[in-house]
């Protein structure tokens, strides 16, 4: 063994949807690497049927999401070198969503919650091409575009994570980010986005404790930038009487 | 809490596997929040050693009863003397419900105290104790989308604590050009409190965060340029404006009980 080489201790989750339990093993680690590294070499050497998804090893696929020492993390992005000589680190499937196979989750959730926000709808009067927007009017939404769909924002959400009945009623911080994209977008005409955010994507069940800002891995500012806004947009519709009456007088939406 | 123990899930005992000290943060929160709020309710009931010529504590400022000094009711005396079971209510109850309700409703005191109070989560996947959750959907939370007419509220509470700090450039005997220690808090006190509405997420939506078109709106557009910069600091603001208004009345109190003199520099 070289000298940047050494060996660790890992807690891996082993099981399925009946039943699974921790496992202790221990594993060859060397200068650099990442969490998913380590966890390909016990699936190298010593748990050949280790049910483990990833893909790009760089951040950008979101497939390696986890939890790591109880924080939900990409697997790739999580440097062994973070870790305390000697500790032991934990890895567990996503505890939000139903576990398929040892880290494996089904997070199909989240597709269907993305299948329930209407597209983008362009102005009819314009073709695709024909769109011209300026640059300051689209950069707020830029930064939601930097999603990588890891869904690690949906797993650490307390509304799901710790209330499963809540699932049908809540789309979840990685679809207000979409919602408000949609909704602070120059040339969308859908103008009844904060209306079905409120009533239909349950925005109101955020209590903006900003845990999904915490776990982001692209840093997106979800909860100052997307949630807070769509709720104050949310309360100009629906719970300002002042806006409300200004927006009837001039008979729009009073957003422009 | 089925939660993290519903069928589907991974079979894991643990409420949370974390590692580092996430009681933490939600501790000190508590500690913080409660002591000022044994303070701050002490202080209003007192009723007396507010006002020392030419200070006021930001607690009884505008003192709106007949009870208060001259020279403290900025905005007169209408509620005169208002006395239940013979006991008169203090000027500071008046008032001190707009920059409570202020605050109460802040988008970010309300992650804070979601967070350490209600547990509700305490931390981020550390599963919460509650047995079912409706968020802000309803009341008495559904309250909390009036955080728009607090702000505005605590405007006018900036313009009066403001017009305490520029009265506090004078001297006991109410000649101007004069500066001391007080002047300086209370300045300090108007300043932080200015900070903290400006960075405050229902500001930045006014300002400008409501338009869909910024190319429209130049001006809105730099302006709400600019309040996102301090929305980025608004925990911070919150905490140490509210460190603020305790240690403003602190100095005051001290002043007026006559423990410390008011030093004047000039
Ligand atoms: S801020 Fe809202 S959406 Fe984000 S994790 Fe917290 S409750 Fe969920
Ligand atoms: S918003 Fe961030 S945490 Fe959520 S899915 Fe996208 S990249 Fe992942
Ligand atoms: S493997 Fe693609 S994000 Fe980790
Ligand atoms: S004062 Fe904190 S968000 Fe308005």
């Amino acid at each position: 063994m070289s000298a940047a080489e050494k060996m660790v201790k890992l807690r891996i989750w082993r099981g399925d949807a009946k039943d699974g339990a921790l496992q202790d093993v221990e594993v060859e680690a060397n200068e650099g690497e990442v969490v998913l590294d380590v966890i390909h070499r016990v699936q190298a050497t010593q748990m050949s049927d280790l049910a483990v998804r990833w893909n790009c090893k760089a951040g950008k696929c979101g497939s390696c999401s986890m939890e790591i020492n109880g924080k939900p993390r990409l697997a790739c992005m999580t440097r062994m070198n973070m870790f305390e000589e000697g500790e032991t680190i934990t890895v567990t499937p996503l505890r939000a969503f139903p576990v398929i196979r040892d880290l494996v989750t089904d997070v199909s959730f989240n597709y269907k919650k993305a299948m329930e926000i209407p597209a983008f709808a362009g102005p009819t009067d314009l073709k695709p091409g024909e769109y011209r927007m300026q640059q300051v009017d689209v950069e707020r939404s830029q930064e939601f575009r930097k999603c990588i769909e890891c869904f690690l924002c949906q797993d650490t959400c307390h509304v799901i994570r710790d209330h499963e009945e809540n699932k049908k009623s809540f789309a979840g911080p990685r679809f207000f980010i979409r919602i408000a994209e949609l909704d602070m977008h120059p040339l969308d005409t859908l103008r009844n986005r904060k209306k079905t955010a409120q009533e239909e994507h349950g925005l109101g069940m955020c209590n903006i404790t900003k845990c999904c800002t915490e776990v982001c891995p692209e840093h997106i500012r979800i909860t100052d930038n997307a949630i807070i806004p769509m709720k104050e947009r949310v309360v100009d519709e629906k719970y300002d009487p002042i806006r409300w009456l200004g927006s009837k007088i001039r008979k729009r939406e009073g957003i422009n | 809490m089925a939660g993290v123990f519903a069928p589907t899930r991974a079979k894991i005992a643990e409420r949370t596997l974390r590692t580092d000290k996430w009681w933490l943060q939600p501790l000190i929160t508590v500690v913080v929040l409660v002591s000022f709020i044994i303070y701050a309710t002490i202080r209003a009931f007192e009723g007396k050693n507010y006002f020392a010529e030419p200070l006021i504590s930001p607690f009884y400022s505008p003192c709106l009863t007949n009870g208060c000094p001259d020279g403290a009711s900025l905005l007169g005396q209408p509620f005169g003397t208002i006395a239940i079971f013979g006991m008169v209510i203090s000027p500071a109850l008046f008032i001190l419900i707009f920059p409570l309700g202020f605050r109460m409703t802040c988008y970010y005191y309300r992650k804070a105290y979601y967070r350490s109070f209600w547990q509700s989560p305490p931390a981020c996947a550390v599963a919460e104790p509650h047995k079912t959750y409706t968020g802000e959907t309803r009341a008495p939370l559904i309250l909390q989308n009036g955080h728009r007419w607090f702000f505005f509220a605590g405007l006018i509470f900036n313009v009066l604590l403001t017009i305490d700090a520029v009265l506090a450039f004078r001297n006991a005997d109410g000649q101007w050009g004069h500066l001391s220690v007080g002047t300086l808090v209370l300045l300090t006190n108007a300043t932080l409190l200015w900070l903290y509405s400006a960075s405050c997420h229902t500001c930045r939506h006014t300002i400008g965060g409501r338009l869909r078109n910024f190319s429209k709106h130049p001006v809105r557009y730099k302006l709400w340029g600019w309040v996102s910069v301090l929305n980025h600091r608004h925990p911070t603001f919150a905490w140490i404006s509210l460190f603020g208004v305790a240690l403003s009345d602190v100095y005051v109190r001290a002043v007026a009980s006559g423990s410390i003199t008011n030093f004047y520099f000039f």
